[in-house]
């Protein structure tokens, strides 16, 4: 037998937490082991990060995360993460929430912070459906698959979330799946660094309802397909940035320099306060 | 919360001033400390968000319109947890609205202000003219279990002082809690006494003293059933959520045993200090025959009325309903005892009547609606205290 040794990023967990409730085959582990190893290299004070998540699957990430973390209702992660952060912008805020509560009930509130350019991280696990309640389908649903609620195939287009995030005004996107993890953690130290609203999509594997509604029943079947989609293609136009069964586009689409909420408010403070 | 420091004197504008019910709520929330404000434009509010989008960046604080109320209340949850002493303020659509997340206030138990002006509803309704009908939406208005608190101005004067009260309240309690106000209290100009600095009472959240380790219990209530309240940034690596809890933050959501814990302390930190907490004003109630159980605007003409009923020889008082949630039941069952009827005028179509009915037992309770752009005549109180002596 051998002995058991420390997970190298054991810190960043509240162990007395796990095991977690995600199934077997499940991204979220995946997505959860790169933004720890981000905040080990970048050597970032725990006590000082605020992990907000919503509702879902991956919104259970709050809880497993050894830093102050909040837990909101469904949709409204970022509308939280804004009181936080204006509050005390000394706090680093990351979001990490999924597809269907980020951009469904969740829409308006990602559209808004993007244009304010708050200083937030949005990283979205991206499985295409609603996993927590059984598989029904979302906003990034592919045409053309199957799900639950879309027992004839799915006739709604979705949602390209890149192209919704740069299109609002966010100066940090990317596209990543859970296959690509050394890329996804470069991306979320980029992010963390970055001075205005990030947002990382990541296409993560949901082999038990996503998967088995679409001939991909095991883990190993999705990344098979990530690997043989995706294509990277650095600093595309995001709006041709093409997630479908035949292919996945990912990469670094938008990183620019703009003056953030966080800046701008302070410097409007300064200029209040001065003429008093 | 990152605090700037600044001169007492600006944050409170100390001494006689004129101003509308709306900007002395905004005063108010300044001098209890409120630093943080998510709003969303509405009638007949807006004049608070106004007012503090000029003053709080004058003290260092924050103002922030969202996108919409939910997102309003969400900013609210989220800057108390910072630390900040946070606010919102919206009129019955935003209300409906700023309902989910009230919801996660209670469960989180976090400290913060709601004002809701009230105006005509349902739906769009009358959004420039005075409405009392939010009054058992702010009672029961998120789905779930809950206790909550709730006080209504009369008068531009206390839309100061019972936004301070509201603050200390929420403070001492971690509870949302509700200043109903209305259209008229709202929009009308009287003179303010704003007091020195050193005369306004205020509160600030009970503080964790235990050390920062991994057995931190965010949710571990003193004897007054309330936790001391931790905030991001100290070191605690806390967690919580809006799921049924332990006292650890950790969601318990299969637990009968965990939810009865939670759901009932919840209830009881209101139901048991309901005493402290509950405020109503007695006039000329002591030797009455006939009183008159008002809140808000309609206790004006109430008041009135029951004065020219003096003078008309008939003993009557005014029970006014400082604070409405929790319900000042025993208050209104110790006025029932003593008189032969219960006057309740309301601008809504008998709301808190319900509750006063329920509390006056076989004391019979004439009800007087109102509904639309004017608020009772004290003539119309008048004519009914009349008919009870006859």
């Amino acid at each position: 037998m051998t002995e058991e040794s420390p997970h190298p990023y054991e810190r960043f967990l509240r162990k007395d937490r796990i095991p977690h409730i995600w199934c077997e085959g499940c991204g979220n582990g995946i997505i959860l082991n790169c933004f720890a190893r981000a905040l080990d290299e970048l050597s970032i004070d725990l006590d000082k990060v605020v992990v907000v998540s919503g509702i879902g699957c991956i919104g259970r990430v709050s809880g497993y995360t050894n830093t102050d973390s909040f837990h909101t209702t469904h949709g409204r992660p970022i509308a939280f993460a804004t009181g936080v952060k204006l509050a005390n912008p000394e706090l680093k805020v990351v979001v990490i929430s999924g597809d269907g509560d980020l951009f469904a009930i969740g829409g308006n509130h990602f559209i808004h912070a993007a244009r304010r350019n708050l200083d937030i991280q949005v990283i979205c696990a991206n499985n295409f459906i609603y996993g927590m309640t059984g598989g029904q389908m979302g906003p990034t649903t592919p045409i053309n698959t199957w799900t639950p609620t879309t027992p004839y195939g799915n006739i709604e287009q979705s949602f390209n979330l890149v192209h919704l995030a740069a299109a609002c005004g966010a100066v940090y996107v990317a596209r990543w799946t859970t296959l690509h993890t050394r890329w996804l953690t470069e991306s979320i130290k980029k992010a963390l660094q970055k001075e205005g609203f990030s947002f990382i999509e990541v296409v993560s594997e949901c082999p038990e309802l996503f998967g088995r509604y679409n001939k991909m029943e095991t883990g190993i079947k999705m990344m098979k397909w990530f690997k043989e989609a995706s294509q990277v293609q650095h600093f595309s136009d995001p709006a041709k940035a093409e997630l479908t069964p035949n292919r996945i586009v990912v990469g670094e689409f938008v990183d620019i320099e703009k003056p953030s909420y966080v800046r701008l408010r302070r410097e409007m403070t300064e200029r209040v306060l001065e003429k008093k | 919360m990152t605090t700037v420091s600044v001169e007492k004197t600006r944050v409170v504008r100390s001494g006689q001033r004129f101003m509308s019910g709306d900007d002395a709520c905004a005063e108010g929330a300044l001098s209890a400390g409120c630093r943080f404000f998510a709003g969303y434009p509405i009638t007949p509010a807006t004049e608070i968000a106004e007012r503090m989008a000029r003053r709080l960046p004058e003290i260092g604080g924050v103002y922030i319109q969202m996108e919409d109320e939910i997102a309003s209340m969400a900013a609210v949850i989220g800057a108390s947890y910072a630390g900040a002493k946070s606010m919102t303020a919206t009129s019955g659509p935003g209300f409906s609205l700023m309902m989910e997340n009230i919801g996660l206030a209670v469960m989180t138990e976090t400290p913060c202000v709601i004002v809701n002006v009230m105006r005509g509803g349902p739906s769009t309704g009358q959004p420039t003219m005075p409405g009392q009908q939010d009054v058992m939406q702010a009672r029961w208005g998120s789905h779930g279990d809950y206790e909550i608190i709730a006080v209504a101005p009369s008068s531009v004067q206390e839309m100061f002082d019972l936004t301070v009260e509201a603050f200390n309240l929420s403070e001492t309690y971690r509870v949302p809690v509700f200043v109903l106000a209305d259209e008229i209290v709202g929009h009308m100009w009287e003179r303010v006494n704003i007091p020195e600095v050193e005369s306004i009472k205020t509160v600030n959240r009970k503080k964790p003293t235990v050390p920062h380790n991994n057995r931190f219990e965010p949710f571990k209530p003193d004897e007054d059933f309330v936790p001391p309240m931790a905030v991001f940034g100290e070191g605690y690596h806390f967690h919580a959520t809006g799921l049924t809890h332990d006292e650890r933050g950790y969601p318990r959501t299969e637990s009968a045993e965990a939810q009865t814990k939670l759901v009932q302390r919840l209830c009881n930190k209101i139901r048991k200090n309901k005493e402290k907490i509950i405020r109503v004003e007695n006039t000329m109630l002591t030797d009455a025959e006939v009183a008159v159980v008002a809140y808000g605007i309609a206790a004006r003409a109430a008041l009135s009325a029951a004065r020219k009923a003096r003078e008309r020889g008939i003993k009557a008082g005014l029970l006014r309903l400082v604070t409405l949630w929790p319900f000042p039941e025993e208050q209104v069952a110790e006025v029932a005892r003593r008189v032969k009827a219960i006057v309740v005028p309301e601008m809504n179509c008998g709301q808190i009547v319900r509750e006063v009915e329920r509390a006056a037992k076989e004391t019979p309770v004439i009800f007087l609606s109102k509904l639309g752009e004017e608020p009772h005549k004290p003539s119309e109180i008048l004519d009914t205290i009349e008919g009870v002596q006859k």
